[in-house]
């Protein structure tokens, strides 16, 4: 029965192509020696590839999956009076095993757009850079940037199409621009997309946001909201086994974004216990 | 969903436990005091399966007052959560275990020194100068990590504790109808007023 379904039904994927085989002949023949924009993948030689895959990687229903999937992380994201602010960690972990302690899970989508990576490491990475390219080509195709709320949706759209077939992503999508001035957008990989003034994602959420949510304010100077974001990603290093490395923190302005830092947790810690008393549950007596 | 809290200061503890008792998907009461008290100067929170919690701290309260009143003099905090440790680690491995998470708090009584204890029903124990059970775990111990220190008076520790439930009644999803609070001092436990009714705007 499955082969005979299988047989008289497409892939929802088949359907899901993002140019017509047209469009996709004429870039191919404009630039010589450019790859194919096909979304088609290989597919594994299963009669349900998602389903499959669903059962090689989801560790919560399966805890001894063979694929691990990078889930563990920690970003945040505010809007206040200054602009935006954007802090991660840089951890990625594979099950129980820290895989990299410098991943950049900012990334630069252009000169005044960010992205942030939770989820699969791979799903954000490849789908970031795509929908960089997507607003690229939206800046040639209308000669104007694209807006965060527009750039935001070819991500939430895409994921949709998606949906059930096993991606893995929860992404912060900032930017300020001249008609909407500072934006913020949370997308996953159900297909929500929300808008709105502060957000953490990943499993270090909740520390980040209890350390946000207390002092937060959209009147907080620059350097306030620079110290708050980084302090939250501290917060959320210190308890959350699955984050850690080291802190990446942006602030996003009218003129564009600008970088303050990829900054080691570990003396960020120390300094922050010893010179404020705070972590007081940690000793720093070697006797005891 | 349920809410334990603790902070210690310079010379109190605060206990506070969440009001509401659920079963499923219902609130069966929005005023139930999930403490008790063991002796004088010493208090313990619970949560934990529904039965087994009650059952536990009224089991260890009867003994504490066995004890207080056949030696005419009271067990320390520190005592006490020893003991509590002993009987949920032999409850761990017998037939039918307890299923309770408790904070036991106190001042001692010679000393003046106060004490806050984290114990799970794995009879894990744990000297700390701040504690939370539960999902509030995840949303407190980095606010407390921030903003506690161990010489804060009591007024600084019920502002310590504003913050924390401000932040549960933010982002938990399921309302958790108030708090108890109670303090702990030399001279005795006393309940604190608080304000259930507050809200709370989302940033």
């Amino acid at each position: 029965m499955d082969t005979l379904v299988a047989r008289y039904s497409r892939p929802a994927y088949h359907q899901n192509e993002v140019f017509t085989e047209q469009e996709q002949q004429d870039l191919a023949d404009a630039v010589p020696g450019m790859p194919s924009l096909s979304l088609k993948f290989a597919m594994p030689p299963v009669a349900h590839p998602s389903a499959w895959l669903r059962a090689a990687t989801d560790d919560r229903s399966n805890p001894s999956c063979p694929i691990k999937i990078a889930h563990g992380t920690t970003t945040l994201a505010f809007r206040f009076q200054g602009g935006i602010i954007v802090a991660t960690d840089s951890r990625a972990t594979a099950g129980n095993w820290i895989a990299s302690q410098t991943v950049k899970k900012v990334i630069e989508i252009n000169s005044d757009l960010l992205g942030t990576m939770a989820g699969g490491a791979a799903d954000c990475q490849y789908w970031l850079a795509w929908l960089g390219m997507q607003c690229r080509l939206h800046e040639l195709r209308h000669k104007r940037r694209i807006s965060v709320a527009a750039a935001s949706k070819i991500l939430a759209n895409l994921v949709y199409q998606y949906k059930g077939m096993g991606l893995s992503m929860g992404t912060m999508c900032a930017g300020v621009t001249k008609e909407e001035g500072p934006a913020l957008y949370y997308i996953d990989s159900d297909g929500t997309r929300l808008a709105g003034n502060l957000f953490c994602v990943g499993s270090g959420q909740t520390f980040a946001y209890g350390v946000l949510d207390a002092e937060y304010r959209y009147d907080l100077t620059v350097e306030e909201a620079l110290e708050l974001g980084s302090r939250s990603i501290l917060a959320a290093t210190h308890r959350d086994a699955y984050s850690g490395g080291f802190i990446n923190l942006y602030h996003v302005k009218e003129s564009g974004w600008e970088k303050h830092g990829f900054t080691d947790t570990n003396p960020v810690f120390w300094k922050t216990k010893l010179e404020k008393g705070e972590f007081s549950n940690v000793t720093s007596d070697l006797a005891d | 969903m349920e809410v334990l809290l603790g902070i210690t200061g310079k010379d109190f503890t605060l206990i506070a436990a969440s009001k509401a008792a659920m079963r499923g998907a219902t609130i069966l009461k929005a005023s139930d005091d999930k403490t008790r008290q063991l002796n004088k100067h010493t208090l313990m929170a619970f949560s934990g399966e529904a039965g087994d919690t009650v059952q536990f701290a009224e089991y260890i309260q009867a003994n504490s007052q066995l004890y207080s009143m056949r030696n005419e003099t009271d067990l320390s905090p520190s005592a006490l959560a020893h003991f509590v440790r002993g009987e949920l680690a032999s409850s761990l491995r017998s037939r039918k275990p307890y299923n309770v998470n408790l904070l036991l708090g106190g001042v001692d009584p010679i000393t003046h020194k106060p004490s806050l204890y984290w114990l799970d029903y794995l009879a894990s124990l744990a000297p700390v100068p701040y504690a939370a059970h539960g999902y509030a775990q995840y949303y407190c111990l980095s606010i407390l990590d921030k903003h506690h220190h161990p010489d804060i008076t009591l007024e600084q520790g019920l502002k310590l504790l504003d913050l924390c439930t401000d932040e549960l009644k933010r982002r938990l999803p399921i309302d958790f109808k108030g708090m108890v609070v109670k303090v702990v001092t030399k001279d005795g436990i006393e309940e604190k007023p608080f304000d259930d009714d507050k809200v709370v705007k989302s940033a």
